[in-house]
């Protein structure tokens, strides 16, 4: 399938002549140990197959059974987002036919939602402006399927198809907003503002991994446009399975300009799904989604209703993270980060270590300072997350307690790093093993002067000719027989006295 | 209980109950590969002609009769039924024996799991014999719908021994197995159980796990015991009832002591018990016959000191057509899974060069499904799709709902509620197969305890005086009290045996030299 750009209408044209209408629909696999409905492994990969049973297979005979954590982790987005939570809901049969799918039913909710009615606050170029939600509800994940022979790796070419049921009934919550109006040119950004926040938040709760490149966090993205001042909702395509903050950005506005385009040219929008092309940055069509579309829903039969108690809710709601948006201003404001300092921050996902970094007594910028620039680093080179390094909080800020005691400097404490990532023991045993402390005894250092200024007469001239300035050739060749382990303050003080 | 007749004494161990059974193997008077042998004997003699039995394991139910023979020896019992052998309703999955709900779509398919009620009767030491046939899916009440051909009633070989069950009920009524078990989503243990003469029990909706159990309609199925006896569907039931976490809709309270009811029963005194008689349920299309035998039971029950009320449930009539609507909705969704890709049947339709999944399904279901259940699943379509939800689906639960509180206000008056197990006694074989309206009337009477999740059991009342063929007395109680059905069909059982001289089933031909 090619994936050109069709007819675009320019931006300005787009907002000058259309309302659009937003809506985001977004899916959250939960880190549950078990799957949704049976005692399955819920993790992801695995060699396909191997982590199924009658119920996931959806053998014949085979029976759900509700996951409690599920419902917890339901409950604690859906009270996250400032929604009710149902007194007493249902799961629902969802029919329809995939290949994929084992029952050839989805088991999800329908009208009898755990959560509903609740808004998030996001923050678009430092306006805040309120999502509505609409619902959060649960349900199950279908298997893989993998297209074999195919230059594409689609089904079309394809001379057979295998089915991976490993990620069949992992459990989801779908978070659904309601259509998001009047938000002219901010569209694009709310959108993306929006799922940002989102991820965010679940992230804070600690209920999914929420990593959006291996489609642990989803969101399609529902789109239509109005005349402008027009009362009536356009026709509204979605597309499906945007896989970045970036990209869900970029698909609202194209498909903006796109829809415009249609509209403008007399023709009118199909309601349909559409493809997001990540490297030509096109929608493409997907699946014609008419109204036709049947899911004879009906109340699972299978399993009894869920009815979580006041308390139980209660207690969900005593252990809610705070808010990321508060928290994120309070942090900045304790901090003293500038703006742009803590705007990297956030985007690096390290808030809650530098955090974690600055109780156990670093300060804020020697936290943000390693884990940004040091560890960050590190961990992009190797492509792991950061936390994969095995650096714990704690040992940052005894590396940094060591720079501020003038033990180690920050080039040695770079080694030291090297030492904590290899397992090497705490950040003073690698300073002791590894021989990293600087030397600050004035016997070794003098010596080491001695010869530097033996080794460079012309620079030992210049200093006692008057140009201090020149002391720092001196300095470098004392560090670079120290192996960069001379305490440099002390370098120069002795270069000075001897010369001056 | 009455003394056994001459029948079932000697050295035929088939004609035992599953009571008797026990007591011989706790004597030592026989082993369980002895009588799981004599039941494979009877089996191999007989069921050409019956064909109760989709599937018979011999190997694997003398391996567990030699199992148990092992514990016996070593005086550790796994249950009172131990090396009793059992027969297993083919809508049961057996992991490693076939299980084909009496469907070509599933013909071959080998489960790589136990139903829980599998597990149970495995972990008590009944040897499986085998599988036994059944309408399609479950559906029908004449295993006449079985795509492996229908069974025979033993009691005249031209006629139909109920449905979905006839399989099981067949089995039990020639003497093939002492138990077995059958599934009752509208009467499909119960009204079997009269035809041939035999008990059946559906529990309490929730009382026996329906994992493994391969769904008809979900919030109507209930699997339960089918035995020759009051007494030895009390020692089975004991043994498949309870709690299972793998089914979040059975109930999470200990089983009422079913087997001290039915003994209880037995000793005859029914004094200040109050039987409710539904008059919804008799007169109009009930055979004469059948309401003479229940009117004679209806005596015994005054005898033995039950005071008779008449009741009525007002919505009882509208039961069939909420049934039809709620069964084929859930039914449709169900068969959803039976579609070539993972298991069973594959068929590559003719004179289209690269099928797509969709044209390899539309083959495959159109090959697989038989008409009965084709016809299901068109009208649960219909019923659920949008548009129509309210009018048909929404109303049938709406009846559901009317339907339970007749059964409180009438539990009100009456400890447990009594009708002809069904209208009719056995039609001939292809009597109504074309005519699937007068089929479904035969559930006219089992269907509301579905509907409503309360226990039932159906007791032989005798043979009808027109056809010489049995008739079944229905007993319900209310929800988890299972108890009390125990405990007037062992007092009933107990009267008419005395009043026959021994078990109905002794009247029954013998079929030795009879063939299909």
């Amino acid at each position: 399938m090619s994936a050109t750009a069709a007819t675009l209408v320019d931006w300005d044209d787009v907002l000058a002549s259309y309302d659009p209408a937003l809506g985001l629909e977004v899916h959250v696999e939960l880190n549950t140990n078990t799957k949704m409905f049976c005692g399955c492994p819920a993790v992801f990969g695995g060699e396909p197959n191997t982590q199924t049973c009658p119920t996931c297979l959806g053998l014949p005979g085979a029976m759900p059974a509700v996951n409690r954590k599920a419902v917890e982790s339901a409950i604690r987005i859906g009270l996250a987002l400032n929604c009710e939570i149902a007194e007493w809901c249902r799961f629902a049969r969802k029919n329809y036919f995939y290949p994929d799918m084992p029952k050839n039913f989805q088991t999800s909710q329908y009208d009898e939602p755990i959560a509903f009615e609740g808004y998030l606050d996001v923050d678009v170029d430092g306006e805040t402006f309120r999502v509505e939600i609409e619902r959060a509800h649960m349900e199950e994940d279908t298997g893989k399927s993998l297209h074999v022979g195919g230059a594409t790796g689609r089904i079309h070419g394809a001379d057979y198809s295998l089915v991976d049921y490993n990620r069949a009934g992992i459990p989801l919550i779908e978070i659904v907003t309601k259509p998001i109006r009047g938000a002219g040119e901010k569209a694009p950004a709310i959108a993306r503002a929006y799922v940002s926040q989102l991820r965010d938040l679940i992230v804070a709760l600690g209920v999914s991994e929420a990593r959006m490149d291996q489609g642990n966090l989803r969101a399609d993205v529902n789109l239509s446009l109005a005349p402008k001042g027009s009362d009536v909702l356009g026709t509204r395509t979605e597309t499906k399975n945007v896989n970045s903050f970036r990209s869900v950005e970029r698909a609202v506005r194209y498909e903006m300009q796109r829809h415009a385009a249609v509209l403008d040219g007399g023709g009118s929008i199909l309601q349909e799904t559409r493809h997001w092309h990540e490297d030509t940055g096109v929608t493409t069509s997907g699946r014609e989604k008419s109204d036709a579309d049947d899911y004879r829903y009906f109340p699972e039969p299978d399993l009894v209703p869920v009815a979580p108690s006041r308390e139980w809710v209660d207690e969900l709601r005593a252990t809610l993270p705070e808010n990321p948006l508060l928290k994120r201003a309070r942090l900045q404001g304790d901090w003293g980060f500038t703006d742009l300092e803590m705007r990297d921050v956030i985007a690096s996902g390290t808030v809650g270590l530098i955090e974690e970094t600055v109780a156990a007594g670093a300060s804020p910028q020697a936290a943000r300072k390693w884990w940004l620039s040091e560890l960050g680093r590190r961990a992009n080179d190797a492509g792991v997350e950061i936390t994969a390094l095995g650096v714990s909080p704690a040992q940052v800020a005894a590396v940094q307690a060591l720079v501020d005691a003038g033990t180690v400097n920050d080039k040695l404490a770079r080694q030291v790093f090297d030492g904590l990532i290899a397992g090497e023991g705490t950040p003073e045993e690698i300073v002791a093993a590894r021989g990293l402390a600087v030397v600050s005894d004035d016997g070794a250092l003098g010596a080491a002067v001695d010869a530097a200024i033996a080794a460079n007469p012309d620079v030992a001239d210049k200093i006692r000719e008057g140009k201090v300035a020149a002391a720092g050739a001196l300095i470098g060749a004392v560090m670079k027989e120290m192996r960069g382990q001379a305490d440099a303050g002390r370098v120069r003080e002795l270069v000075l006295e001897k010369l001056t | 209980m009455s003394a056994p007749s001459s029948t079932t004494t000697g050295t035929d161990w088939t004609r035992r109950t599953a009571a008797e059974l026990a007591d011989a193997l706790a004597a030592g008077e026989v082993t369980s590969v002895e009588l799981t042998q004599a039941h494979l004997d009877r089996i191999a003699a007989v069921d050409g002609a019956v064909h109760a039995f989709l599937h018979v394991d011999a190997e694997g139910a003398l391996a567990q009769a030699a199992a148990s023979d092992e514990r016996r020896a070593h005086g550790q019992l796994a249950s009172p039924l131990d090396g009793v052998p059992i027969a297993v309703k083919d809508v049961l999955a057996t992991q490693g024996l076939p299980t084909t709900c009496g469907s070509k779509i599933l013909e071959g398919w080998v489960p790589p799991y136990d139903a829980t009620v599998v597990v149970r009767l495995r972990a008590a030491g009944l040897p499986i014999l085998g599988k036994t046939n059944m309408d399609e899916f479950a559906m029908g009440s004449s295993t006449e719908h079985s795509a492996y051909g229908p069974t025979h009633n033993p009691w005249d070989l031209d006629r139909i021994p109920g449905g979905s069950g006839g399989g099981s009920a067949a089995a039990v009524a020639a003497f093939e197995a002492p138990l077995a078990i059958g599934t009752d989503t509208g009467g499909s243990i119960r009204q079997p159980g009269a035809v041939t003469g035999t008990v059946g029990v559906k529990p309490t909706y929730g009382g026996v796990s329906r994992f493994g159990l391969v769904a008809l309609a979900n919030s109507l199925d209930q699997a339960g015991p089918v035995t020759r006896t009051v007494l030895d569907s009390a020692l089975l039931h004991e043994i498949i009832g309870g709690h299972d976490p793998l089914d979040s809709t059975s109930v999470d309270q200990p089983l009422p002591a079913l087997v001290d009811a039915a003994r209880q029963g037995a000793a005859g005194d029914l004094t200040g018990l109050r039987v409710g008689v539904v008059t919804e349920l008799g007169g109009d299309g009930y055979q004469p016959g059948v309401l003479a035998r229940f009117q004679e039971s209806l005596d015994l029950l005054v005898k033995a000191g039950a005071e008779i009320v008449e009741v009525s449930c007002p919505s009882f009539v509208h039961a069939m057509a909420a049934y039809y609507l709620i069964l084929p909705a859930e039914a449709s969704s169900n068969l959803a899974k039976f579609d070539a890709m993972r298991y069973g049947l594959r068929v590559l339709p003719e004179h289209i060069d690269n099928p797509s999944a969709e044209d390899v399904m539309r083959a495959t279901r159109d090959a697989g499904f038989g008409d009965e259940v084709k016809r299901r699943i068109i009208l649960g379509t219909y019923a659920l799709s949008s548009g129509y939800y309210d009018a048909y689906y929404g109303q049938a639960q709406k009846v559901r709902t009317l339907i339970s509180r007749d059964f409180e206000a009438a539990f009100e008056k009456a400890d447990v509620l009594v009708s002809p197990t069904a209208p009719t006694t056995a039609f001939k074989l292809g009597e109504k197969l074309d005519d699937p309206i007068a089929m479904y009337l035969n559930d006219l009477a089992t269907i509301p305890a579905n509907l409503a999740g309360v226990p039932g059991i159906s007791v032989p009342s005798g043979l009808a005086e027109e056809d010489g063929l049995p008739a079944g007395f229905q007993i319900l109680a209310p929800a988890l009290a299972d108890d009390r059905l125990y405990r007037v069909g062992a007092a009933l059982e107990a009267a008419l045996a005395a009043q026959w001289g021994g078990p109905l089933l002794d009247q029954a031909p013998a079929l030795e030299g009879a063939s299909a």
